[in-house]
């Protein structure tokens, strides 16, 4: 068997603060493998965010950041890595969409301008034509019509729709074998979020990209993911197969999750806890959805 | 028709409302503060006809809208009329008082820049460290106390308890540099003479430094409350998470934003510069056009006033069309609003 695409094990995360070391990850462990899609999913401040800049190396950078626990990517510890070797894998092996399109690309320059600089991160002396080239090639592929416009255009002239298909083409364009999503599309609404996310899974499914799917919205994880780890307060709750986790939510956090989605049909906001001792119980792991290597 | 260009004629347009503006405006004011300047030009010992003769022909005893248009009709001919202080065109007077002012500003402007916008990345690049704290103190300093105050500072220090510098004019009186630009940092090296040019480059270190320094502190503040925002922004995020070198992030997406706020700042203050040079040139007894300002406010020089306030005023407005263009160039959301009417 091969080395999944990323294996996480008892990843923990501190930050050094004024009034002593503060834990947000107290020991997560997740793994991806080929070609799958897994979501982490949890409410605002559990720390799915956090692991995903852990991955990708932007936390480390932080002072002040503690990180402890195995991050390996295909095989490789990526806490034994040089920093020169780190960053190699950063925009070509790995990629990352984000959650506003619009404010995550640079608002003067050409949505051109920046597609080079992302093709340059794999073949750095890929020339101006060769490269819009590639972009149109690659724009073409997320349904955009008229590559050409789009490349010559800023940021600011599109629909957060077609920005947000302009991140899914770069994140692709060096064929990364793991993209990380954090909350793709929730600063769109939700016809053109469910749209790029189609197409969004379409075109990782013809390239086999491993997907990290960080999310708090079950209903699009539901549609995007094959597994889900459940994430609250900094740890795993529950980990399933997506359909077993919405068919049997077994973990009292998750099926408060569950709960929480108000309904289209009405019947008011749903009364929830904010906080209960049950959430807090040991992690659930359904049938066939265990940790590589006995760990759970 | 090019939306930079399109810019370009607009701001040219505006810029030509307002030069109109200003001179109706000073040519008003400089006539109804008191004072007689057939009398004070001719002196307490001429008679009431000289005088009257002399009203005559200066126009002053028409109504204000006719002398007004007197002096429109002059100026199309590039005529400012002849100052009563120095008996001579004001034109030649501007002409040649005009390239010191020029040059002195010219010198502190590129001190604000060169100085104070890379103060400001040091320190948004190092923020929250020692360099940080030590330039936002120095900047503070230089935006807190008016330039004349760091002109007389300057002077005290760098010229007078340690004498790096000479304390006051353009250039030592044994050289004798013929004038082509009128910028001795120019004509200097036109005429080859190289000492000459180390000499009137030590004599305008101090008073454009003092000239420079409010403006180096703003455009170090902001520069760096600028980029310390922008560091925040998600595409900075976005382009660490590609492995954009840091460098390269730090210039093109961190850089170029912040540069907007600021270029808007630092032409403000060029600007602003040219009413400080006033009292800067003042206390280097710097043979500027500040200096023959003073003087012919003082004598109510009316044609020497009105001359001198207009170019103040034409070269405010070029700064600032020239600003505006920088900005259209590296913002494009202002380069394409420029839609046609």
């Amino acid at each position: 068997m091969t080395a999944p695409t990323l294996l996480i094990r008892d990843l923990h995360l501190g930050f050094k603060t004024y009034g002593g070391l503060v834990e947000v990850l107290h020991g997560i462990s997740l793994h991806i493998g080929q070609g799958e899609r897994v979501a982490l999913v949890g409410e605002s401040g559990s720390g799915k965010s956090v692991t995903a800049r852990l991955v990708i190396g932007l936390l480390q950078m932080m002072r002040g950041a503690r990180v402890s626990g195995l991050l390996q990517f295909e095989g490789r510890n990526l806490e034994k890595l040089s920093a020169a070797e780190r960053h190699a894998l950063r925009g070509t092996r790995m990629s990352m969409i984000f959650q506003d399109p619009t404010s995550s690309l640079n608002p003067i320059y050409t949505v051109g301008a920046q597609f080079q600089e992302v093709l340059r991160r794999a073949a750095p002396a890929i020339d101006r034509a060769a490269a819009m080239e590639k972009a149109a090639r690659l724009l073409d592929e997320v349904l955009i019509p008229d590559p050409a416009r789009v490349l010559a255009s800023y940021p600011f002239q599109l629909s957060g729709g077609m920005n947000q298909r302009v991140m899914i083409a770069m994140a692709l364009a060096n064929e990364p074998s793991l993209l990380i999503a954090d909350e793709p599309g929730t600063a769109l609404d939700v016809t053109v979020q469910a749209q790029t996310l189609r197409l969004m899974r379409d075109v990782v499914e013809r390239h086999g990209t491993s997907v990290l799917f960080i999310s708090h919205n079950l209903g699009v994880v539901r549609e995007f993911a094959d597994r889900v780890y459940v994430i609250y307060k900094g740890r795993i709750v529950e980990q399933a197969r997506t359909a077993d986790l919405f068919e049997n939510p077994r973990h009292p956090y998750t099926q408060a999750l569950m709960r929480a989605i108000p309904r289209v049909t009405g019947g008011g906001l749903p009364e929830i806890e904010e906080e209960s001792e049950r959430f807090l119980e040991p992690l659930v792991v359904h049938e066939g959805c265990g940790e590589p290597g006995g760990m759970a | 028709m090019s939306p930079v260009l399109r810019l370009v004629l607009k701001r040219l347009g505006i810029s030509l409302i307002v030069l109109i503006g200003v001179s109706m405006l000073i040519f008003a004011i400089a006539r109804v503060i008191p004072g007689d300047p057939a009398r004070i030009a001719l002196g307490p010992n001429a008679t009431p006809e000289q005088v009257e003769t002399l009203r005559q022909r200066l126009h002053l005893d028409e109504p204000l809208p006719v002398q007004y248009g007197y002096f429109l009709a002059d100026l199309a001919r590039g005529d400012l009329g002849i100052s009563l202080y120095t008996n001579r065109p004001v034109t030649a007077d501007i002409a040649q008082f005009l390239p010191a002012t020029l040059e002195l500003i010219l010198v502190a402007g590129a001190m604000m820049i060169l100085i104070g916008l890379p103060l400001g990345i040091l320190s948004a690049r190092y923020r929250n460290t020692w360099i940080d704290g030590t330039v936002r103190v120095v900047s503070i300093l230089g935006v807190s106390a008016p330039s004349f105050v760091w002109a007389v500072i300057l002077m005290l220090l760098f010229a007078y308890f340690l004498p790096l510098f000479p304390i006051a004019g353009r250039i030592a009186d044994s050289y004798s540099i013929p004038a082509v630009t009128g910028f001795l940092l120019v004509d200097t090296l036109i005429a080859g003479n190289l000492a000459a040019f180390g000499n009137a480059l030590s004599h305008i270190v101090l008073p454009a430094f003092a000239l420079a320094l409010s403006g180096i502190g703003q455009a170090a503040r902001l520069t760096r409350s600028n980029m310390v925002e922008t560091y925040d922004r998600p595409y900075i995020e976005m382009a660490r998470s590609y492995g954009f070198p840091e460098r390269r992030i730090a210039r093109r997406y961190a850089f170029k934003p912040s540069l907007i706020p600021s270029l808007t700042i630092i032409g403000l203050d060029f600007a602003a510069m040219l009413g400080n040079a006033f009292l800067v040139e003042a206390v280097f007894a710097w043979p500027g056009l500040s200096r023959y300002g003073v003087a012919v406010i003082l004598r109510k020089d009316l044609n020497a006033i009105v001359g001198t306030v207009l170019i103040i005023s034409a070269l405010f407005l070029i700064v600032n069309i020239i600003v505006d263009l920088l900005i259209a160039l590296i913002n494009p959301r202002i380069r394409l609003s420029q839609r046609p009417a």
